[in-house]
């Protein structure tokens, strides 16, 4: 695997992190590092141990072996100093209903150790940088799921973390409002915060992460870049549809362009080829089609999903999993 | 220091709580307003003339007791609510002292407690509730029953902890106050009780709690009830507090 991490300059070191609930095996001896000022992901089906992993590196969940550092920290034996240079927002937006989204960063400055005038100006910064200024004094039960997540996320920057932990940020929320958030993300990176996120989306870790660790069952099962992994796990796939009377001469056109054999979909009658450079072989499929006087009636480039990713390196449909 | 102040904070979160949600509030100070007058003017005329001729007298310091224990329940079941909806992890994951959240929580309780028992008073007054033993007696009663539910309180996050979801607490709650509400004194003198309940009924906090505030108010009955209910409050205190730290500190 290409540019595996090493270990100076590391913020997070888990290493042989096992947590098992009765008989289940949560996780399984995992070893997770990343850097400094960069997104680290860990990607996961539903139980794949996504949350159980983030739960014991900040304080939550003790393992039942393994060791997890953090910025600096020995977790395990000193979970009190390891709490004051973390951040967390949890799986769901933990934010109470019956404060206002002003009360509940107030608050939790002052149990940060604030004084009250810190406390006050801490929140209305953090407010004016998450777009919560108009909604400031509302109970956040009036508030929307984006506005929540916002506001969660804002808890967990009040004390300004060394180290941000994020269990899928963005699961749940419109696109508009998930651009918003990786926006956010991005900005926290830029000034020096090491980001820990989970998500159950490639296309997530693909636009935020620096590096990402694929994990299943509770077993780590690949890591890198995620150029890497799209190259190595999944390939672009190009999928085409033409009228039965063109079906073998589109096939027989496309396969001499490309060199790379295209499959047919009998049920849909879907031409498919895969392939490492989606985008210009798309383009070239369409040149090549113009040529020979064939429409398409549909041409689309897919990126790999999860789905194809976890079909290639376990063998089973991330879907199934449970 | 900081432990203190930390407290401070998540009391002042829950007295939000309970007084911001409708659904808490109503339940706190209406319900026991309608036992109040229910069981006065149901059970008064019955039990009225073995209580002294006076009802409300006797009836009003048993309703107290019976708020507190049914006020109690709530500590519980709003501790499993922070729970299940992740507030508690948040909080665990903040550098604040371990008891902070705990300790806010039941002294939250005390405070609504204290607005739930000047309501009450209010309304045993129309009722015709007159204390005969001075305002030192009357204000030491009320100290001893707000006492008595913040250890009740404790008992309820124990519970809490250990039970986890909120309607499981709330079910598991009667279970465990209303023996302890009427197989004792609230309601009619425990000498009507056949033999063997009398012995539990003598004996079990709420009838000396009960006998305490009645005592302290009314002159009735006698005065070893008083330190009967302190000893019963520091007995709670010491095993519950212990009992319901340790369980927070092994949430997973
Ligand atoms: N407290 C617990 N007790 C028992 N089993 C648990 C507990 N917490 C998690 N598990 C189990 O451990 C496995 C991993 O759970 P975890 O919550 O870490 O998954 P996840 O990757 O976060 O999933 P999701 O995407 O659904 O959030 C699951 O099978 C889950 O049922
Ligand atoms: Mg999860």
């Amino acid at each position: 695997m290409p540019d595996k991490i090493t270990n100076d300059k590391l913020a997070i070191n888990v290493q042989g992190v096992t947590k098992q609930f009765g008989t289940l095996k949560a996780l399984d001896t995992v070893d997770l590092k990343a850097r400094q000022s960069k997104v680290t992901g860990l990607l996961g089906p539903n139980g794949a141990g996504k949350s159980t992993l983030i739960k014991i590196m900040t304080t939550l969940l003790s393992p039942d072996d393994g060791r997890v550092m953090v910025d600096g920290v020995d977790v395990l034996a000193d979970p009190s100093e390891a709490r004051k240079r973390i951040g967390l927002a949890g799986q769901y937006a933990a934010v109470d209903d019956f404060l206002t989204g002003r009360e509940t960063l107030y608050m939790v400055g002052r149990l940060y150790g604030m004084d009250s005038p810190q406390a006050k100006k801490r929140s209305q910064e953090l407010l004016e940088r998450l777009d919560l200024v108009d909604a400031a004094d509302r109970q956040t039960k009036t508030y929307s799921g984006g506005m929540r997540r916002r506001l969660d996320l804002g808890a967990s920057l009040v004390a300004t973390p060394h180290v941000l932990f994020l269990d899928e940020p963005t699961t749940g929320l419109d696109p508009r409002t998930r651009l918003q958030l990786w926006d956010i993300i991005r900005d926290l990176v830029k000034q020096g915060v090491t980001i820990l996120l989970t998500t159950q989306y490639l296309e997530e870790a693909d636009a935020l992460c620096d590096y990402i660790y694929v994990v299943d069952h509770g077993k780590m099962i690949v890591e890198g870049t995620a150029e890497s992994l799209k190259s190595s796990l999944g390939q672009d796939v190009i999928e085409l549809r033409v009228s039965d009377a063109q079906l073998a001469r589109a096939k027989e056109v496309i396969e001499q362009r490309l060199k790379t054999e295209v499959e047919v979909d009998d049920l849909t009658q879907r031409l498919r080829v895969r392939t490492t450079s989606g985008t210009d072989d798309l383009l070239a499929v369409a040149a090549e089609l113009k040529k020979a006087k064939l429409t398409a009636e549909e041409l689309s480039v897919h990126r790999p999903s999860l789905d194809d990713v976890f079909l290639a390196v376990t063998g089973h449909s991330a879907k199934e999993t449970k | 220091m900081s432990g203190v102040s930390n407290t401070l904070q998540i009391v002042n979160r829950n007295v939000k709580r309970n007084f911001r949600i409708p659904q808490l509030l109503i339940f706190s100070s209406i319900q026991p307003v309608v036992f109040l007058l229910l069981f006065n003017f149901v059970f008064g005329g019955a039990v009225g003339p073995e209580s002294g001729g006076n009802y409300i007298n006797f009836l009003l310091p048993g309703i107290l007791a019976q708020t507190a224990l049914f006020g109690a329940i709530q500590t519980g079941v709003g501790l499993a609510e922070d729970l299940n909806k992740g507030v508690v992890d948040r909080l665990r994951s903040l550098p604040i002292a371990r008891y902070a959240v705990l300790a806010g929580r039941t002294i939250a309780d005390s405070v609504r407690n204290v607005v739930v028992i000047a309501i009450m008073l209010a309304v045993g007054y129309l009722l015709g509730f007159r204390f005969q033993e001075g305002i030192l007696y009357f204000l030491l009663a009320i100290g001893v029953i707000v006492l008595f539910a913040y250890a009740f309180s404790w008992v309820s996050a124990t519970v809490g902890l250990l039970l986890r979801d909120s309607e499981t607490v709330q079910v598991a709650g009667f279970l465990w106050v209303f023996p302890l509400v009427f197989a004792s004194s609230v309601f009619v003198p425990v000498a009507t009780m056949p033999s063997w309940l009398q012995v539990f009924a003598n004996h079990q906090p709420v009838t000396e709690a009960v006998n305490a505030v009645r005592y302290l108010m009314q002159g009735m009955g006698s005065g070893d009830a008083v330190w009967h209910t302190l000893v019963w409050i520091a007995v709670l205190l010491t095993v519950f507090i212990p009992i319901a730290v340790w369980r927070y500190r092994k949430i997973q």
